[in-house]
This record gives C-alpha cells, sequence and structure tokens, in this order.
C-alpha cells in the first residue's frame, strides 16, 4: 500500500524522508484505519498527505551545506523572506503570496518533460526530490526592484536533472513554465502578466552548477508563496529570472518568448544578469537594499555585477551585455 | 441638504478632518520606528505618495462637492487638505532624497532627468511649493487676484501626478490603481470644464472672490 507506482513504473517509495516521523506515522495509522473499513480509493494517499500539509507542519528536509556555492553573510529572516516577495499569481502586492499561496496544493505534482530530449517523461516530484543528493547553498538573493536577500535553499544543480533526461544536440534553450491555475491562484485571474509564467535560460546557463532545482529553504520544504513545490535559483540573474512553481520543462532549439521579456522587452532583457552597469529604465541598478539590514539610515550596498558570481562571467564572453541585458 | 455648521461645530469638524489627514503619517512613522515594514523604503515611499494623491483628489472635489451641495463652508476646509497633500507630497520626496539617494544630490538630479517618471513626479512636486507658499491669509491679501490664477496650477499638477503613478506602475503592467485614480481625477478636472462653458462669465467673478473668502 505504500509502494505506488507511477505511469511509468517507477517505484515510488514513501516520502518520509521529507516528513517529519511522527506526521508519517500518524497518517500510516489513518491510512490503516480506513484501510480496515476497506474504503481504499486512489485519492486516498493524497487525502492523507494533504492532510499532513494543511496542519502547516515544518517539513523538515534533509541537506548537507555545500560551502563552495555558499556565502557568509548574515541571512535574511525566515519571516522576512517569506512574507516579502514577488509572486504575481497569488497577486501584485509583495505581501499578497504569504496570504494567498495557502490555496496552492502542491501534491500530487508532476513536472512534464518534453521538447528536443531523448527521455522526454513527466516526472513525480518525489521522484524528483530523490534524484540527486540534496544541498544547501547559501545564495544571494538579487530582486530587479533594487532589494536583496541571503537565502538558505535546498536543492541540486539543474544540471543532474538535465543528464538523466538526455538533450538532444538542437537543445539551445530550456524553458520552465509555471502553474496557472485560477482555482488556486487567485492573481492569475489579473492581466498583468500573460498566464501561464515562462521563463528560459540558455543552456550552458541551464548546466552552470549554480543553477540550482530547488524544493526547499531554510532547511525545510519550500513554502507555498516561495514556489513550492519545486522552483529554479538562478543567483546571478534578477530574481524574476528564477521560475516557480514549475509545472513544465521544455528543451528548445529557440530562445523562448518569456513573460516579463515578452511583455516589456525594454525594461526586462532575457538574460537579466545582475549588472550595477546597465540601468533599468525607471531606476539605476548601481545600488541596492539589503532586507533586514539596518533600516531606513543604512545606506544602500553597491550592487555586483553578476551579483557577485564572477564565476558565471566566461559563459558571456564576447557578448555586450549592455545590449543583451 | 441645507447644512451649515454653527461655528463651534465647524472647529470640530475641522480638527476631526485634520486627525484624520495626520493619521497616514503618524501610522507610517510609528510603523517604521517599531520595524514593521520588510523594507522602510518602499513602504514610505508607496505610503507617502499614495496619501498625496489621495489628498489631491480631495482637495480637487471641494468645488464640484461645493456646487452640488450647496455647502460653501466647505471651501474653508480647503488650504488644510491641501497642505497636507503637499505634507505628504515633501515627504514623498524627502523619502527619495534622503533614504533612497543618502542627499547625493547630483545622482537625484541624474534620475530626475533621465528618467520620464521621476521627471514628471519631480515637477508636479515643484509645482506644488508655490501653492504652499501663497496659502496664508498675507499672501492671499497681497497677491489679490493673481492668486486665484496662481493656484490654478493644481489643474497641472493632478495629471502630472497621475502621469507619474501611471508610469511608475506601467512597467509591471498593473494599471488597476492609476485607472482608479486616473478617473476620479478626469472627472474632477471634466466637470470644471463643463461648468466653466455653461456658465455666463458674469458668475465666474463671483465665485473667484467666494474663492478667496
Amino acid at each position: 500500500m505504500l509502494i505506488r507506482k507511477n505511469p511509468n513504473g517507477i517505484d515510488l517509495p514513501f516520502p518520509s524522508e521529507i516528513t517529519p516521523r511522527e506526521v508519517y506515522e500518524g497518517r500510516r495509522a489513518f491510512l490503516a484505519k480506513v484501510a480496515a473499513s476497506a474504503v481504499v480509493g486512489s485519492s486516498l494517499w493524497e487525502m492523507a498527505t494533504r492532510e499532513a500539509f494543511a496542519q502547516g507542519t515544518v517539513q523538515k528536509l534533509p541537506a548537507t551545506r555545500n560551502p563552495a556555492f555558499s556565502t557568509n553573510e548574515k541571512q535574511t529572516s525566515f519571516d522576512d523572506a517569506t512574507h516579502y516577495n514577488n509572486f504575481y499569481e497569488f497577486g501584485t502586492d509583495k505581501a499578497d503570496p504569504a496570504a494567498n499561496a495557502h490555496t496552492l496544493k502542491t501534491r500530487p505534482w508532476t513536472v512534464q518533460i518534453e521538447g528536443e530530449v531523448k527521455k522526454p517523461q513527466t516526472i513525480d516530484l518525489d521522484r524528483l526530490v530523490k534524484l540527486a543528493p540534496l544541498e544547501e547553498r547559501i545564495y544571494r538573493l538579487r530582486c530587479v526592484e533594487g532589494w536583496s536577500m541571503v537565502i538558505p535553499w535546498v536543492g541540486y544543480s539543474l544540471s543532474s536533472l538535465i543528464r538523466q533526461v538526455e538533450p538532444t544536440s538542437n537543445a539551445k534553450y530550456i524553458e520552465f513554465t509555471s502553474l496557472a491555475d485560477r482555482s488556486q491562484m487567485p492573481g492569475v485571474k489579473s492581466r498583468v502578466l500573460e498566464w501561464p509564467y515562462v521563463e528560459g535560460l540558455r543552456m550552458d546557463e541551464a548546466m552552470h552548477p549554480l543553477t540550482l532545482l530547488t524544493v526547499g529553504m531554510y532547511g525545510q520544504v519550500l513554502p507555498n508563496q516561495n514556489g513550492a513545490p519545486v522552483r529554479i535559483v538562478v543567483p546571478w540573474k534578477y530574481g524574476f529570472k528564477s521560475a516557480k512553481s514549475i509545472v513544465k520543462i521544455r528543451f528548445l532549439r529557440e530562445q523562448p518568448r518569456t513573460a516579463w521579456n515578452g511583455i516589456a522587452p525594454d525594461e526586462y532583457g532575457f538574460y537579466s544578469n545582475v549588472n550595477p552597469n546597465v540601468d533599468h529604465p525607471r531606476w539605476s541598478q548601481a545600488t541596492e537594499r539589503r532586507i533586514g539590514e539596518g533600516g531606513l539610515f543604512t545606506p544602500k550596498r553597491k550592487t555586483l555585477l553578476f551579483n557577485g558570481y564572477n564565476e558565471v562571467a566566461s559563459l558571456y564572453t564576447g557578448m555586450d551585455l549592455k545590449k543583451l541585458y | 441638504m441645507a447644512f451649515n455648521p454653527t461655528p463651534t461645530q465647524f472647529k470640530a469638524l475641522k480638527a476631526v478632518l485634520f486627525m484624520l489627514a495626520l493619521l497616514p503619517f503618524l501610522r507610517m512613522a510609528w510603523l517604521t520606528a517599531a520595524g514593521v515594514p520588510v523594507d522602510p523604503v518602499e513602504f514610505l515611499t508607496h505610503g507617502s505618495g499614495d496619501w498625496a494623491l489621495y489628498l489631491l483628489c480631495a482637495t480637487l472635489a471641494v468645488t464640484p462637492l461645493r456646487r452640488l451641495t450647496g455647502w460653501n463652508w466647505l471651501v474653508r476646509l480647503r488650504r488644510m487638505v491641501g497642505l497636507f497633500t503637499f505634507f505628504y507630497a515633501f515627504m514623498h520626496f524627502m523619502t527619495f532624497l534622503w533614504f533612497d539617494h543618502f542627499f547625493d544630490v547630483a545622482a537625484m538630479w541624474k534620475d530626475v532627468l533621465k528618467r520620464p517618471f521621476i521627471t514628471v513626479g519631480f515637477a508636479a512636486f515643484v509645482l506644488l511649493i508655490p501653492l504652499a507658499a501663497t496659502s496664508t491669509n498675507g499672501m492671499i491679501k497681497r497677491l489679490g487676484r493673481n492668486w486665484a490664477r496662481l493656484h490654478k496650477v493644481i489643474y497641472a499638477i493632478a495629471p502630472l501626478a497621475i502621469l507619474h503613478y501611471w508610469w511608475m506602475k506601467a512597467g509591471k503592467h498593473n494599471f488597476e490603481q492609476p485607472i482608479v485614480w486616473g478617473s476620479i481625477v478626469g472627472v474632477l478636472l471634466l466637470l470644471r470644464v463643463w461648468w466653466s462653458l455653461s456658465r455666463p462669465r458674469t458668475e465666474k467673478r463671483v465665485t473667484t472672490a467666494s474663492v478667496r473668502s
């Protein structure tokens, strides 16, 4: 009963690794009870899982810190990082995601992988989480709006997933599609963006070890408002490049039309590398406010090229980053 | 609908209005001091800008309200509402100059000149200064008829403020609020155009005189 098979025939062990013992044991007792009453439907497992999530239990994620990809800078408080962010599917105000994202159902969840790839498939979340060992990486996050945070993410290099699905030599770009479900996401009714939210990377950017397939933060499962259950984090690019709540990954020959770039190409480039020398048309990008660092009277920090991740510079040799911003 | 407050009632009304208009400032100051907003600079910038706009609309609403209700005493509240508009606009500008630019005037000018949305916002603020400066009884007397002429600048300030708001939201395609407040300003200004076209010249002079009361 605890082992299910998905359409691809891959065994899915019970996700006890990402669930606290008492929760899954409680669920087991619950399942046993219902099973005893001989009403075992296929939705039962999901129901039970949802129950555990609805209780708001903190779901710990086992991860080993990777110091090679971490910073010692002071981390943003969990409260600020989860109550001040943009996730337009839940509203345009930065307090909206935390207020509205509880309606998002993150189980069951699958990610469809298609396009220029030898092994197109639909991956179940539990399998996705186990595809590679989870690492904790403390990254700087720079929002295009001029603020920044330091967040300990949990995940593994996106390249681990990409290698397993074997993109063909035609795959030059990768495109991420976020969930856009009106019934769970009140912001999708608005017309501020074309839904679903789409973001993309060039293949070499996606393969860079820094690009993180992310399933957690602060040692626990991603809160809904931060892009649960699976998102991308690309720390040398402005935050909006890091797609949240991903349901589809496509490998493409051509550069995809991404959400912000499509709607306001003069303001949001496809690359959107953090760059203090390229202003946003409506504000300077030379400095940033580190959230939670001091207060009103604390001077802003100087923004660093590639958000300080100089190891990615070689990806852009020969490119005019003022034109290809 | 005829309502004429007694001097005591009027005083009380004015005091209540003063407190109401001050409340947003007190709230912002209190929350910021308590460290509640995650990004205090954004919080103060948006809060002060929003309230400058709301009070600008309230100022512009006085004349139409007065005409529709016949409550001529409303005009005696207008100076205070107008000054509060300037107060919040000043706070908006100071947040920009102080907490966003840390008094780096060169960087501020660069922003003002380079970015149209800041240019129009800055222009609206600068145009408010002479209006605020000439709000005293002495200045009203000294300027005579020119006072009313000068204060017509508000008809330019209001569209500039809306344009500033519109452009600020344009990058994120978030037009809900600009449409709401743009429509309000539009109606308040169009009413004046309508009335000015449909009334005889002699009446105009009477109104000008009463404006100064």
